[in-house]
């Protein structure tokens, strides 16, 4: 039976060192749109995509994290491991192993080829980054390193245009041939590192039959990297871009942010208008308008902080900065890598926690995903900006350099950032005590980031954001105007109605709760649906603030509510709360996933609320005796 | 599971070792013997490391990069690539001057 009768689609397995393109391939491939960066080390889990051969079949691809060897040493290797030795439940291994080598490096890509013939399938050989292996000079035969591995060869450039052609056709090729033939017994095991110097050995007799020329590493990246990776300048640097991004994401997101503001008010102003007075007028100016719009306008914030770490990560710099950082973060005991994972947190702890499946020792990973959801992710911003837009005067500093709100927004980065050092030390100290395990990171050449990509990538994440506000906080949203509109306040109430709501009851019932760190009901109010996401939190304030409102006190912004009634103390409490707060019902459920059970995330969720509750409650009483 | 075959074990010549390189220096590797370097690694397992990563007998290597502080971890240029590792692995990897 021939592969194009069976019902399933043929699948093949992109594999191949880190860095080397399989995603790119993928991408050009199927045409989606998975991660791709220039780092080792992206893809941490199986991605399965579709196509259809220039022959007309269907196959499918699968996507698989970068490995130098089989044998798996950290989870996201095992993934490719089990992937490729057909060990997943229900799946049977690959038909077809698509190998990609990156061509400016065939000597160290090679030998995972040389291993994954032994596993006796069939594979072609993609030829990865010929462009970049052209302009190094590298001058590579393909049919005689064909002939002399005994595998379809093909060049690709998985960033161009057209540039994965030979390797569709080639898959064709393959299809059609090894339908009839069955797969030699697999001869695969665990490489000694006597095998291992046997395959350099092989390696290097191909190297010497095929390659004329294997080119020079990049000048340019040298020269580079002889500023950025100084040991005082490279330092210095980094914490400079550190400090830009968190100065950038409020400073030049401020004209946008008003722009929206002014939208989302008019927008309101016009459905007052156009409504007879009444409770759908109340549902959609106080609950939707009020609450999604308080939240939408953060948009420009995170597309800034986007464009920051995708510029990052496309250049190549972040395998500098944990290089730069290692031996820093091994004050605390952490691993130069975490700063990986633990940067992609600034966007979300979610895939921070995920990419830490790189870190291969469980104590360094497990350290490393318990102070992810530290890092000050950006569903906190609006929270953050919120705040400080109340109760931070916008005053000029270094002459103009920085605003007094950049710079205090920097100082709640700061401190989030810090705290997450001290529980990593506290954690590596007692629970995860141990040397750190080696330091072996390939540093990629850097690469100019394509303009076209990361704007796909931001537009990409305001997708996600305006999605989310359009699903989940719009529907939280809704419940949280019933909540504080009904019921209806009694005949000849004085209070305002939502006093009388069972919003406001709930508020009420845990002010006793959060009265010590100086929260009012409202605060508490907007925590309970906090928990789904994050940045709810402001928009509940909005449309209690928004009901709340009467004739005087009516108020044109939120921040112009919030300063006219708070205290500076309750606002301070408010957001060394958020620092450490861990209201986040995904970060917990992937850490769940990724730790296997309930007992870590049960931990993180434990030490975060001590802490919020600690560090609101002395800053509370410390703002309050000062001021 | 793996023993030491014989190459490894034979000291070079200078009986240098990667780890002590300082920036510019350039060498060639003579072989990799893991015992005395502490790791959190099964035994036998940083070995295998190293030659997965391009540090095998034969491999023409260059100090490029010194971190801060106490110039660790280091980059090195290994043949066609950079990798980086800190100076108590890099003990491991035994070197003589390049050729
Ligand atoms: N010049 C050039 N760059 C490429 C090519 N293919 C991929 N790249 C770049 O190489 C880098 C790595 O690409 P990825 O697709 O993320 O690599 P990967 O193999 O999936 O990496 P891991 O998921 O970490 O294993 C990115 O910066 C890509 O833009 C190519 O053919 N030519
Ligand atoms: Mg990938």
């Amino acid at each position: 039976m021939s592969v194009l009768d069976s019902a399933l689609p043929p699948r093949i397995a992109l594999v191949g060192n880190p860095n080397c393109g399989k995603t790119a391939l993928f991408n050009a491939l199927t045409g989606s749109r998975q991660k791709v960066a220039n780092y080792p080390g992206v893809t941490v889990e199986r991605k399965i995509g579709h196509f259809v051969s220039p022959l007309g079949r269907r196959v499918q691809v699968i996507d698989l994290p970068g490995t130098y060897s089989l044998r798996a040493r950290s989870p996201d290797e095992e993934v490719t491991r089990d992937v490729v030795l057909g060990r997943f439940s229900h799946e049977d291994s690959p038909d077809l192993l698509v190998c990609v080598a990156d061509a400016t490096n065939l000597r160290l890509n090679l030998r995972l080829v040389v291993e994954l013939k032994r596993l006796g399938r069939p594979i072609i050989l993609a030829l990865n980054m010929m462009d970049a292996a052209e302009k190094r000079g590298c001058r590579i035969d393909a049919a005689a390193l064909s002939a002399a591995l005994g595998v379809p060869v093909v060049p690709t450039v998985a960033i161009r245009r057209g540039g994965v052609q030979p390797l569709l056709e080639q898959i064709d090729g393959a299809m059609a041939s090894d339908a009839a033939e069955s797969p030699a017994p697999c001869g695969w095991s665990e490489p000694s590192s006597r095998d291992l110097r046997a395959y350099h050995q092989e390696v290097e007799g191909l190297l010497a039959g095929c390659v004329a020329d294997a080119g020079l590493p990049p000048l340019a990246t040298r020269r580079v990297d002889a500023v950025l990776l100084h040991p005082v300048f490279g330092l210095a640097f980094l914490f400079l871009v550190l400090f830009l991004m968190f100065q950038a994401v409020f400073a030049w997101a401020e004209a946008p942010m008003n722009l929206i503001d002014g939208a989302v008010s008019g927008l309101k102003d016009w459905v007052a208008a156009t409504l007879p007075d009444g409770a759908l007028r109340s549902l959609l100016t106080d609950g939707i308008i009020a609450g999604v719009g308080s939240v939408v306008i953060f948009l420009p914030q995170i597309l800034v902080l986007f464009f920051f770490i995708l510029v990052l990560e496309a250049t190549g710099y972040l395998a500098r900065a944990a290089f730069l950082l290692d031996r820093l973060m091994g004050g605390v005991g952490l691993h130069g890598r975490a700063f990986i994972p633990l940067l992609s947190s600034f966007a979300c702890a979610v895939p921070g926690v995920m990419a830490a499946r790189t870190i291969e020792n469980r104590a360094d990973r497990l350290a490393t995903i318990m102070i992810a959801p530290l890092m000050t992710c950006s569903a906190r911003l609006p929270v953050y900006t919120l705040l400080i837009a109340a109760f931070v005067p916008d005053r000029p500093l270094l002459g103009g350099l920085v605003g007094l709100p950049g710079l205090v927004m920097f100082a709640l980065y700061a401190a989030g950032i810090l705290s997450a050092l001290a529980v990593a030390f506290v954690l590596k100290s007692t629970v995860f005590k141990g040397a750190r395990e080696p330091l072996l990171m390939e540093l990629p050449a850097y690469r100019l980031p394509n303009p076209r990509d990361i704007a796909l990538g931001l537009f990409e994440r305001a997708k996600v954001f305006l999605a989310r506000a359009g699903t989940t906080i719009f529907a939280l949203m809704i419940v949280m105007w019933f909540l504080a509109s009904f019921p209806a306040a009694p005949e000849g109430a004085t209070e305002p109605a939502i006093q009388y709501s069972i919003a406001g009851m709930i508020g009420h019932a845990l002010e006793p709760l959060l009265a010590p760190i100086g929260f009012t009901w409202q605060i508490a109010v907007a925590l309970v649906p906090g928990i789904a996401a994050r940045e709810v939190a402001v928009g509940v304030l909005g449309t209690i603030y928004a009901l709340s409102e009467s004739g005087d006190a009516l108020q044109s912004s939120l921040a112009g509510a919030l300063a006219a009634s708070w205290s500076l103390p309750t606002a301070l409490s408010l957001l060394a709360w958020y620092v450490f707060a861990p209201q986040c019902v995904a970060t917990l459920s992937v850490v769940k996933r990724e730790t296997n059970g309930w007992f870590w995330p049960a931990v993180m969720f434990a030490y975060m609320i001590t802490l919020a509750y600690g560090a609101s409650f002395v800053t509370y009483r410390v703002a309050s005796a000062l001021l | 599971m793996s023993g030491h075959p014989t190459p490894e074990t034979g000291q070079s010549p200078g009986g240098r070792h990667l780890g002590e390189l300082k920036k510019g220096e350039r060498a060639r590797v003579t072989g990799v013997d893991e015992r005395g370097v502490v790791t959190t690694l099964p035994e036998g397992e940083l070995e295998r490391r190293m030659i997965e990563m391009g540090l095998v007998e034969g491999s023409q290597v260059e100090v490029l990069h010194e971190a801060f502080p106490g110039r660790d971890p280091i980059a090195i240029r290994v043949n066609e690539h950079t990798l980086a590792l800190r100076r108590a692995e890099a003990r491991a990897v035994l070197v003589a001057p390049a050729a």
